[in-house]
């Protein structure tokens, strides 16, 4: 089973992964790609409580994700994957890009720097320019924070 | 204690707000609570609004959920601050004891807040 949902999300998991896209989608497995929260036990253990228990919880650094990307995509759990950024989801990118055709911004709120395109989509233009170099590269972009609203394509993101 | 505990109010959308006008509504105390919204925020900007909005004195945190990105970025940044008592599953129950107690321990008054918060989910 290819991994379901690709997501970056600065909130990392919250109730938007677990119970908007983890219900709809039969997530069995969620995968937390985060250089900080793999090094700290006590991180992972906060993340572990949004987590109910009939879902998988992994952690992973961007390192050990490029590694393992291909194995999950062949797992037979139906997976989500979730990065706090996108320099991390690039990387990930890079590494498999046949796990990761689709990619979601599900979340990505306002710091110095970047302007509002929607109502949880800040970016810089940079930021901009590198998730439109993701799409030139295969991977289908869009915005969706819940699944019960309309996906916005990158394209129709100002 | 000489100095009044503070109550912060960690909550998705607008509900801490509303929360806090109403337990103001009904005790007539003013000021004894604040809220901080996890809207438009990513983790660090939440962390920050938290940490500003408790300060340093003694404090008690309502948080909505026992899980999520209010409780997460409320212990990541509380870690270590025994001054500070988070409860989670706040109500209007727990804040209305809670603003009349506010010159107890941060453990105690929380304790109590909790039991006003659980006597008040009945099915009558």
């Amino acid at each position: 089973m290819p991994i379901v949902l690709c997501r970056i999300d600065d909130r990392l998991i919250h109730g938007q992964v677990v119970l908007g896209w983890g219900r709809p989608l039969g997530v069995q497995r969620i995968i937390l790609v985060n250089d900080e929260v793999a090094a700290s036990t006590w991180e992972q253990d906060l993340y572990r409580m949004a987590v109910p228990a009939e879902i998988d919880l992994e952690f992973a650094s961007t390192a050990e994700a490029s590694a393992r990307l291909a194995d999950w995509r062949a797992d037979a759990l139906r997976t989500l994957l979730l990065t706090g950024d996108i320099p991390t989801m690039l990387a990930l990118h890079a590494a498999d890009g046949q796990a990761l055709r689709a990619i979601n911004l599900g979340g990505l709120h306002h710091r110095p720097g970047r302007r509002q395109r929607l109502p949880y989509v800040y970016l810089t233009d940079d930021e901009r320019a590198e998730l439109a170099g993701l799409e030139q590269r295969g991977a289908e972009v869009s915005a969706q924070d819940v699944p019960t609203t309309a996906a916005v394509a990158l394209q129709d993101i100002p | 204690m000489s100095e009044p505990l503070r109550g912060v109010v960690v909550c998705h959308g607008r509900m801490a707000a509303a929360l806090i006008e109403a337990a103001e509504g009904i005790t007539g105390v003013k000021d004894a609570l604040l809220p901080v919204s996890n809207t438009d925020c990513d983790r660090g900007t939440l962390e920050t609004r938290i940490l500003d909005a408790v300060g340093a004195g003694p404090a008690v945190v309502f948080v909505d959920l026992a899980s999520g990105s209010c409780l997460i970025a409320t212990l990541a940044r509380l870690r270590g601050r025994p001054e500070a008592t988070v409860v989670t599953g706040v109500n209007l129950a727990m804040l209305v004891d809670f603003v009349f107690h506010r010159d107890q321990e941060p453990g105690a008054a929380a304790e109590r807040a909790v039991a006003a918060g659980c006597r008040a989910i009945k099915v009558p």
